[in-house]
């Protein structure tokens, strides 16, 4: 659980206190050097420096283990750009994150639209809906992995009730990557409810009352007078979850360790996780870290962009 | 969680439409729950029938004494407890710290301060993980507190939180103890921190969430259970016993989310107040 809270960004960079009376100067830079100096630190070392450190590393065959490393060029990139496991992987990133960021976008939004009407026991409803997201994901990955058992699991059981046979979610690519694609959705659907209730709770009531005399229909209503004013909000889970998604790690290693048939569920993340630590391949993993990062920082760029010119009109 | 504009649902079919949704959303969430925690409590043969069964045969907590047996569960839950501690108050302090300073003291820099301290919210912790495995590993720090705890101590997210709330104290109040020329860290203790102890709640909630559920890089700096928390912990009750007895590894699941749990149960409008700040305004 990250919640990167990037939009509002620009609006809080002015500083504060540019009415202080002179004097104080010399012990102002003191104070602030003591108290930002260990978190600054902190974040050179093990923040940015690794972010620098890990594109010459892409550029290395290198052993984690091992003390030498010899420098490759473009060998490690033109690998990951040719290799057809490459494909594979990619399309799991995409599905896993389009699918999450979709899936707890729409029923987070479904389920606060829900409970922001006066509806008995909304409150209880809203605790639970949002208790999943305080989970452990490893915690979760392990009991989901139980609950979707093939053979003595709840789903299984339940499309048993229905008369569906249970695909196999343990031995089928495409349902494992659904198996951990849903389970994930199950775990951080709290947050994009939070979120998007907290929106609806904070608009302007009176523009609903307006629409109401006006006898909008409910579609209506939510289309040209609520969406609006969600935007922001949107625009916020967007960018976080997206970020979020494409990091997650423990609910796959917990639940399929990237399987089945090797690389079933394997997304770019995990496969960093792959390459260095299981195959031993840390220059290879560093590199498709670095693609992975790029990726991210220009998909994040191009919503920054939208957003900002969204907010101009 | 009270609705500021509750919006009363006026056709009697739209209620109970909206009654059975909930009830939906009520079995999705807590269907898994219940069917992990009933697990926990089955006799192994319970749990390896076909059809299954939704209510055990017979409750026994055997499975959780197979936990404390299988692996060295106390070991876990203390190291959990410890890196939680020691990281959310590393963690809050710092983070109060560095926004006190970018809200109300002058120096040069103070803006490329506080962008170079948010920038940091954009780096995927994958980024940075192989490189610091490697410096870590060259201190010698694996298998060690410090190698879990020390990397993971810098704090982008709440400094934003923090000074985001301390630009909106009312300034009078603020220009009042400079007057006063009380020293910095009187008015910090004095005047700032009694006017913001929701948000610094919120922030220490989500820091304790963060910090207990953390697993990647615990998971690489841990070798047993020595230092491993519990996250870790399961992981390898999952490896030892996995398929094949359920029972153990349901009864873990359920103590590592407990804890948990009950924090949130107590304390989530606090938490909800952090997640949500500065996401809706925009």
């Amino acid at each position: 659980m990250s919640a990167a809270p990037i939009a509002g960004v620009s609006s809080v960079v002015r500083p504060r206190g540019e009415t202080h009376p002179s004097g104080h100067r010399r012990r102002d830079i003191l104070v602030a050097t003591a108290f930002l100096l260990p978190n600054l630190v902190l974040l050179v070392v093990f923040t940015y420096r690794p972010l620098v450190d890990n594109i010459r590393l892409s550029f290395q065959n290198w052993n984690i283990s091992s003390p030498t490393a010899t420098f490759i060029g473009w060998n490690n990139y033109t690998e990951w750009f040719t290799s057809p496991d490459s494909g594979t992987v990619l399309w799991n990133t995409v599905v896993f994150t389009g699918f999450a960021v979709l899936g707890s976008m729409i029923l987070g939004l479904a389920l606060a639209l829900l409970l922001d009407q006066k509806l008995f026991g909304r409150n209880a409803v809203r605790s639970m809906v949002f208790a999943p997201f305080v989970l452990a994901g490893a915690a979760v990955g392990v009991a989901f992995q139980f609950v979707f058992d093939p053979t003595f699991g709840l789903i299984q059981d339940l499309l048993g009730r229905v008369g569906v046979d249970a695909p196999n979610f343990y031995q089928e690519p495409g349902w494992a990557l659904f198996m951990v694609t849903v389970t994930y959705i199950w775990k951080n659907l709290g947050y994009t409810f939070v979120i998007y209730l907290a929106a609806l709770q904070g608009r302007r009531a009176e523009l609903d009352e307006a629409a109401e005399i006006d006898g909008a229909s409910a579609w209506t209503k939510f289309r040209k007078v609520t969406w609006p004013q969600l935007r922001p909000a949107t625009f916020f889970l967007l960018i976080t979850v997206l970020l979020n998604s494409f990091q997650v790690f423990d609910v796959i290693h917990t639940m399929t360790r990237g399987g089945p048939l090797g690389n079933g569920t394997t997304t770019m993340v995990y496969q960093v996780y792959q390459e260095t630590f299981v195959n031993q391949r840390a220059g290879y993993g560093a590199t498709v870290a670095t693609i992975l990062f790029v990726g991210l920082l220009a998909i994040t760029l191009a919503q920054v962009y939208v957003m900002e010119r969204g907010r101009d009109k | 969680m009270t609705a500021l504009a509750p919006h009363q649902t006026s056709r009697p079919g739209a209620r109970i439409g909206g009654y059975l949704t909930m009830l939906l959303v009520v079995l999705l969430i807590a269907l898994p729950l219940y069917w992990i925690l009933v697990s926990s409590l089955k006799e192994r043969p319970d749990i390896y029938t076909v059809p299954v069964t939704w209510f055990p045969g017979q409750v026994t907590f055997d499975s959780y004494s197979t936990v404390r047996t299988g692996v060295p569960f106390t070991d876990y839950l203390r190291n959990s407890v410890l890196i939680t501690t020691v990281l959310t108050i590393v963690q809050v302090t710092l983070g109060v710290l560095s926004a006190f300073a970018l809200s109300f003291l002058r120096f040069p820099g103070r803006t490329f301060v506080l962008l170079f301290i948010i920038a940091a919210l954009m780096v995927p912790n994958q980024i940075t993980l192989i490189s610091n495995y490697s410096l870590v590993a060259q201190l010698g720090w694996r298998n060690t507190f410090a190698g879990i705890i020390v990397p993971l101590a810098g704090v982008a997210f709440g400094t934003f939180l923090m000074r985001n709330h301390f630009m909106s104290l009312p300034t009078e109040i603020i220009e009042a103890a400079e007057m006063d020329a009380a020293g910095p860290l009187k008015m910090l203790w004095r005047v700032v921190l009694p006017m913001s102890w929701p948000t610094l709640i919120a922030f220490t909630l989500i820091t304790i969430v963060n910090e207990w559920n953390q697993y990647l890089w615990p998971l690489l700096m841990a070798d047993d259970a020595s230092v491993a928390p519990l996250p870790v912990g399961l992981t390898q009750l999952q490896d030892t016993e996995g398929l094949s007895n359920w029972g153990p590894v349901m009864a873990g699941t359920v103590l590592t989310m407990v804890p948990i749990l009950v924090i949130f149960l107590v304390l989530q409008r606090h938490m909800i107040k952090g997640l949500t700040a500065g996401a809706v305004k925009g």
